[in-house]
């Protein structure tokens, strides 16, 4: 084989520590490396034409380019190599910018390990073969997980587009956090009716099927062609016959139902519509609450309904979809701002979270959109916010910043003082963070058009004095201790992962952070897609982020799924696993590791039983390699030869 | 590089160069090195990476001959259990793994030489400290005599 290695400067990335010359002079010494050269970007347009060059002039038949991760630039340099008339697979990349140049600054030790970087990336590009792709059909049909707004938009978008999708919520109506939302910032929009209008869409469009009270229960298959298991949880009312007309919870008897829509600040009924706005429109039974349930006899609903969808025999319901591609959408759950034992949230009723004083502010809400106290229902006179209640505190495990809450902030102090113009409004802050456009205007529209006082300093108590909370705090700029007699306490609660966002990730196989949060492919350049081809992200389960964002990266999702459906079939990995039929002994043990059941038995004349891989279903993880007594069954393109090559020529 | 081996037996006065190699998962513990690069996150300069799909890849022997021709350590890394991009690839690997482990010693492979961990594409940090940890533990070692070479060669 004749063997081209080209390695990267990546201007002073790798330069600045790594003597890639003596790299390249190195790699000369290796058998059947015919050409090597140091260049200062390898991927940018010359580089990649400098690669194509040496591949026609030197006649080379395999090509290494040591420069950054693979996970970065190999599909760049393949598709090099393939212009160029190699195969696509006869390409080896060493890694010396991540795992080399940026992790140490002793520029004889990382040109050392450099150089042996890439002595094992030509070692295993000598047993090399080309391979070649298959095609397989797309199913053009996309599951959404999450009716939030980013669900909504990446739902909505990808039905514009012609394409057939199912949009699975675990609440019993769409609209996710922002529907509890009384206005938005930094326009004071009205949040219900810039998205109701989008709720109304989803059940209008005829190519959007809607699955509220619905959890993913499994997945499998791969892009293009996932199987999903949808699991429809009981409501004990019959949706295809309830008329939302709400006679049920008018009369229900059961009415000390905390109301999770309101944040727990009101009652509800227990069979119930979470709220007038509902999408779809349909009562659910709480069965924790339901006297039915509970004291085993009532049925007061069942008499009265007037389509009789009432039954509490209704058992939890199972779908399956087949569909080609995954948005997940499953957004955040609000910190628990009972956490801070200092700042008494739940056990003062004046102490609340964001979230419900957005319930007070909302016309929809408990109160009516009248901001009264929770305790006494009296109008607060002094109103104190305290920010960052979840947010860049490493004690409570959550050092990074949510993002919203200096503005959702600012907005509610505006809309307090809109309401009560007499009323006072402190905001203890550490920093304002209001990065957005017309962000920053807002919140100093906060402090000098409508007077709210912003106070910067962490508090340090809060505790209840006659029918007052006092709040203690520092004010940093002054340097002196503050004490604000308050009437309501707003903790800015930040946003967390939302509950069983972990599970999920297991199920879709795509991975999370350390907070719960779900990865995306590459920080910067794949925001919206994973490290599982045909899963995508969007909105706040990837990462903290405000409704505009949320909004983008549900259209951006949907764009992926648009593009990738605009092809009618895919081209398959062809790094997955063969077996070689003379080596094989028919022990079986492969198909029994198989998780994707991708091996199968195969007759030979004479009834003589094979394993074969089927290599559309193949995943190419090497399980069964690793298992194969013989070793009759090898992962292409990561063969036991091709890893012993790597360590034979590392350790001999 | 067997010039320099013999260098470094001959002159262990000065810090030897220690040969690790690490085993890495493609979805996880690769990504997590990454972000260990991405974060400069200094680490010794000892461990020699091969990249394989999943931990489940990993025939035990791979470790063993790597041990056996004189590596002076060999850590695998994969995902986290339950969260292998291949649902399963990493359960498999820990029972092989473990009972690896438990033959080094026949072998006359000092236990220590080997680890495996799991580090997520996200935890550039832990990945900084496990080689940092693990180098460490090499360094105390010493290098590997190995196994005398004509015998399974």
């Amino acid at each position: 084989m004749r063997i081209g290695v080209f390695v990267c400067q990546c201007g002073t990335n790798i330069a600045g520590t790594v003597d890639t010359e003596s790299v390249a002079c190195q790699a000369l010494q290796h058998p059947d490396v015919v050409y090597a050269t140091s260049y200062m970007y390898t991927c940018s347009e010359p580089g990649q034409q400098q690669i194509q060059r040496a591949i026609k002039e030197e006649n080379l038949q395999g090509v290494v380019v040591a420069a950054c991760s693979p996970r970065m630039h190999e599909p760049t340099f393949r598709r090099a190599v393939e212009k160029a008339g190699l195969n696509r697979f006869m390409f080896e990349m060493a890694n010396i910018r991540e795992h080399v140049s940026w992790i140490s600054n002793d520029r004889d030790a990382n040109t050392k390990k450099a150089a042996e970087q890439v002595q094992m990336a030509v070692a295993k590009l000598r047993f090399n073969h080309p391979l070649f792709s298959s095609k397989v059909p797309i199913n053009k049909k996309v599951l959404v997980i999450g009716g939030g707004v980013a669900g909504i938009q990446a739902a909505l978008d990808c039905a514009d587009g012609g394409l057939e999708v199912v949009l699975v919520e675990r609440q019993p109506s769409i609209g996710g956090k922002m529907a509890k939302l009384d206005k938005t910032f930094p326009t004071i929009d009205c949040s219900s009716c810039i998205l109701g209008p989008k709720m109304v869409d989803v059940v209008q469009k005829e190519n959007i099927r809607l699955s509220t009270c619905s959890e993913v229960e499994s997945v499998s298959g791969y892009i293009g062609n996932f199987s999903v298991q949808i699991r429809r949880k009981t409501t004990y009312v019959d949706w295809s016959l309830c008329t939302g007309c709400g006679l049920c919870m008018e009369k229900c008897p059961s009415k000390k139902v905390p109301d999770h829509f309101n944040e727990d600040l009101g009652n509800t009924r227990a069979i119930s519509i979470p709220f007038p706005q509902a999408i779809p429109r349909k009562a659910t039974i709480d069965k924790e609450y339901c006297r039915q349930f509970t004291k085993g006899k009532c049925g007061v609903c069942k008499k009265l309904c007037p389509v009789g969808a009432i039954n509490f025999e209704m058992e939890d319901e199972f779908i399956s979809e087949d569909v080609g591609a995954i948005i997940v959408a499953t957004g955040f759950d609000m910190f628990d701002h009972t956490s801070y034992g200092e700042y008494g949230g739940g056990r003062f009723p004046d102490v609340i979270s964001g979230l419900q004083y957005e319930r007070i502010l909302s016309a929809s809400g408990p109160f009516g959109g009248h901001i009264k106290r929770p305790s006494d229902g009296r109008e607060p006179k002094n109103i104190v916010f305290v920010a960052c209640v979840g947010s860049r505190d490493a004690s409570v495990d959550r050092p990074y910043c949510s993002g919203v809450c200096c503005m959702y902030i600012a907005k509610q102090a505006i809309l307090t003082r809109d309401h009560l113009p007499d009323a006072n409004c402190y905001v203890f802050y550490m920093d304002i963070r209001s990065p957005g456009k017309n962000y920053d205007e807002f919140v100093r529209r906060a402090q000098e058009e409508y007077g709210v006082n912003y106070i910067r300093g962490r508090v340090g108590k809060i505790y209840p004095k006659d029918d007052h909370l006092i709040v203690q705090g520092a004010d940093t700029l002054l340097g002196v201790q503050v004490e604000v007699k308050a009437d309501l306490v707003v903790l800015a609660t930040g946003v967390e992962a939302s509950a069983g966002a972990r599970e999920l990730a297991e199920k879709l196989r795509i991975s999370y952070d350390q907070h719960g949060f779900y990865m995306e492919s590459h920080p910067k350049l794949r925001p919206v897609e994973t490290n599982t081809a045909g899963v995508y992200l969007a909105g706040v389960c990837q990462g903290p982020k405000d409704i505009p964002s949320s909004v983008a990266q549900g259209s951006a999702a949907a764009a992926k799924v648009q593009a990738l459906f605009s092809r009618d079939t895919l081209e398959t990995n062809p790094q997955v696993a063969l077996v070689n039929e003379r080596a094989c002994v028919a022990c079986g043990k492969c198909i029994q590791v198989c998780p994707f059941g991708a091996i199968q038995w195969k007759e030979l004349r004479g009834g003589i039983q094979k394993a074969e891989v089927l290599p559309s279903v193949c995943q190419g993880c090497g399980l069964c390699n690793a298992t194969c007594p013989p070793k009759a069954v090898q992962l292409q393109h990561c063969t036991d030869n091709q890893i012993l090559a790597e360590i034979d020529v590392l350790c001999a | 590089m067997i010039d320099h081996m013999k260098e470094s037996n001959l002159a262990p006065a000065q810090k030897q160069a220690l040969r690790i190699v690490g085993f890495l998962c493609n979805w996880c513990s690769y990504g997590g090195a990454d972000t260990a690069g991405v974060c400069r996150f200094k680490q010794p300069t000892d461990l020699r990476v091969i990249r394989v799909p999943c931990t489940g890849r990993m025939d035990p022997l791979f470790i063993a001959r790597a041990l056996i021709l004189g590596a002076d350590g060999v850590l695998v890394s994969g995902c986290h259990p339950k969260d292998c991009h291949y649902a399963v690839g990493n359960l498999y690997a820990r029972r092989r793994l473990e009972v690896l482990k438990r033959m080094l010693p026949f072998m006359g492979i000092h236990i220590d030489r080997f680890r495996y961990t799991w580090v997520s594409a996200s935890e550039g940090q832990r990945w900084q400290q496990v080689v940092t940890e693990f180098s460490e533990q090499i360094r105390t070692l010493g290098p590997n005599p190995g196994v005398r070479r004509q015998a399974i060669v």
